[in-house]
């Protein structure tokens, strides 16, 4: 089978954000979506932290201390964009008023739940940052993240073991196999990748999926 | 006349009592009262309750406050990172206690603490660890956690520029946290890169009112 690599899961993740969306980018591979945003098309980047509107990383010696991301990387402002404070941030992100977050994950369940904040060790030191409040939040939420773990087990579950970021909030999973719709009654490959069958990926998934109109191989 | 202006940064700090709660502004480095941690160390205040988003980054600031053994208690969203060694250490040895609360959470009951607002229902984090044993509610088909606001005897926040009767004016994302703990603390101090006279700064762009600020000192 043809796994997409990180770059080629962040664009295939970019395709689907539509022109004039408010998007927010979690830490880590769902911040490599900024990337790959068709150009020409208008998407504003929210950052936690107080902006509308994220730039492009600025060129090395450009930086400003004053203006970064929520994972704390120097950033640019495009022109339009703005600053505000941290409540009125949060109130965009609680306020429905963001059409995608993009978040990545440790696990998904069946109904939608998220674990993406904590792998709940005993001596781990937990840290949440504004996982919580873009889950239940985002008009939308899409995760991205690798289908197994390093071990090869599902990150697709029927319940998540680990501790919950939210319930029920995930809209869309996009993986490194295949993407998959969350839906009340299960469920939904939409796209699955070149050369890997659909019994395949459920068998490697673990759990039931439902094979949307023979699924469409992802490009 | 009024005249919020200080001296020192020693001078502002210098009625910080053993045992207070202190809000210190700033994400990650953006923000955060460098000048004003450092006074609060010399300073020698002790068994401090801290409220900021992370829990230090690398040696200096907030981090270099943990390590001088001055908080007895952290609420923040996000403590744990590559470079919060001291915080860790504090806390593993527990020398140090952490309240969690997600993002916005955090913001929201900081900015109610300014509002005069007693308590608040948040979607976030419910069904999750993060509300356990908080009393919840169903709201128009919406589930809610109930949250109550934060105070702080001390805010110590960076602004860019102020006038002397503590208006403020900040720059990029080093905004965040610092005008909603302007407003929850009895006694807001300021860092600021310059002062400017009164009608310097354009009364559109003052994001933080004096009224909201006691004590200014310039570094």
């Amino acid at each position: 089978m043809k796994k997409l690599d990180r770059k080629q899961m962040a664009a295939r993740v970019a395709r689907d954000i539509p022109e004039g969306s408010y998007v927010n980018l979690g830490i880590g591979l769902p911040t490599l979506v900024a990337d790959h945003l068709p150009r020409g098309r208008e998407i504003i980047l929210h950052s936690e932290n107080g902006v509308l509107g994220v730039g492009p990383r600025p060129a090395p010696g450009a930086e400003d201390e004053d203006l970064i991301n929520a994972g704390k990387e120097p950033v640019t402002l495009l022109d339009g964009g703005c600053y505000f404070h941290h409540a009125d941030s949060f109130g965009m992100i609680r306020g429905m008023h963001l059409d995608f977050a993009v978040l990545g994950a440790f696990q998904v369940s069946v109904a939608g739940d998220l674990a993406n904040w904590h792998t709940g060790g005993a001596d781990a030191i937990p840290a949440v940052g504004g996982a919580m409040d873009l889950a239940v939040g985002a008009k939308k939420v899409l995760v991205m993240m690798e289908h197994l773990t390093k071990q090869g087990e599902s990150k697709i579950v029927e319940r998540c073991t680990y501790p919950l970021t939210g319930a029920r909030c995930v809209n869309r999973i996009y993986t490194d196999l295949a993407i998959i719709d969350v839906k009340a009654d299960g469920l939904y490959v939409v796209e699955i990748v070149e050369g890997l069958a659909f019994e395949e990926l459920e068998r490697l998934t673990g759990v039931p999926l439902k094979n949307l109109a023979g699924a469409a191989r992802v490009a | 006349m009024i005249n919020k202006l200080v001296p020192s940064a020693e001078a502002a700090l210098s009625d910080i009592a053993d045992g207070a709660t202190v809000m210190i502004g700033g994400f990650g480095n953006a923000g955060m009262p460098a000048v004003l941690i450092d006074a609060l160390i010399a300073q020698g205040a002790r068994e401090l309750t801290i409220v900021n988003n992370n829990a230090g980054n690398a040696d200096a600031g907030l981090a270099a406050l943990i390590k001088a053994k001055k908080v007895r208690r952290i609420l923040c969203s996000f403590p744990r990172q590559t470079d919060s060694w001291h915080f860790d250490a504090a806390y593993r040895a527990g020398e140090i206690e952490l309240e969690l609360v997600p993002q916005g959470t955090l913001a929201e009951r900081i900015r109610a603490a300014g509002a005069g607002i007693g308590a608040f229902f948040t979607p976030t984090a419910y069904g999750t660890r993060l509300a356990e044993g908080k009393e919840t509610r169903r709201i128009g088909g919406r589930d809610y956690v109930l949250e109550y606001p934060i105070h702080a005897d001390y805010a110590l926040i960076k602004a860019d520029r102020a006038d002397r009767w503590g208006n403020l004016a900040y720059r990029k994302t080093a905004r965040n946290f610092a005008p909603i703990m302007a407003a929850a603390a009895k006694c807001t101090i300021v860092q600021v890169r310059e002062t400017v006279e009164l009608g310097e700064l354009d009364p559109e762009t003052v994001v933080t009112p004096g009224i909201f600020v006691k004590r200014v000192v310039k570094h």
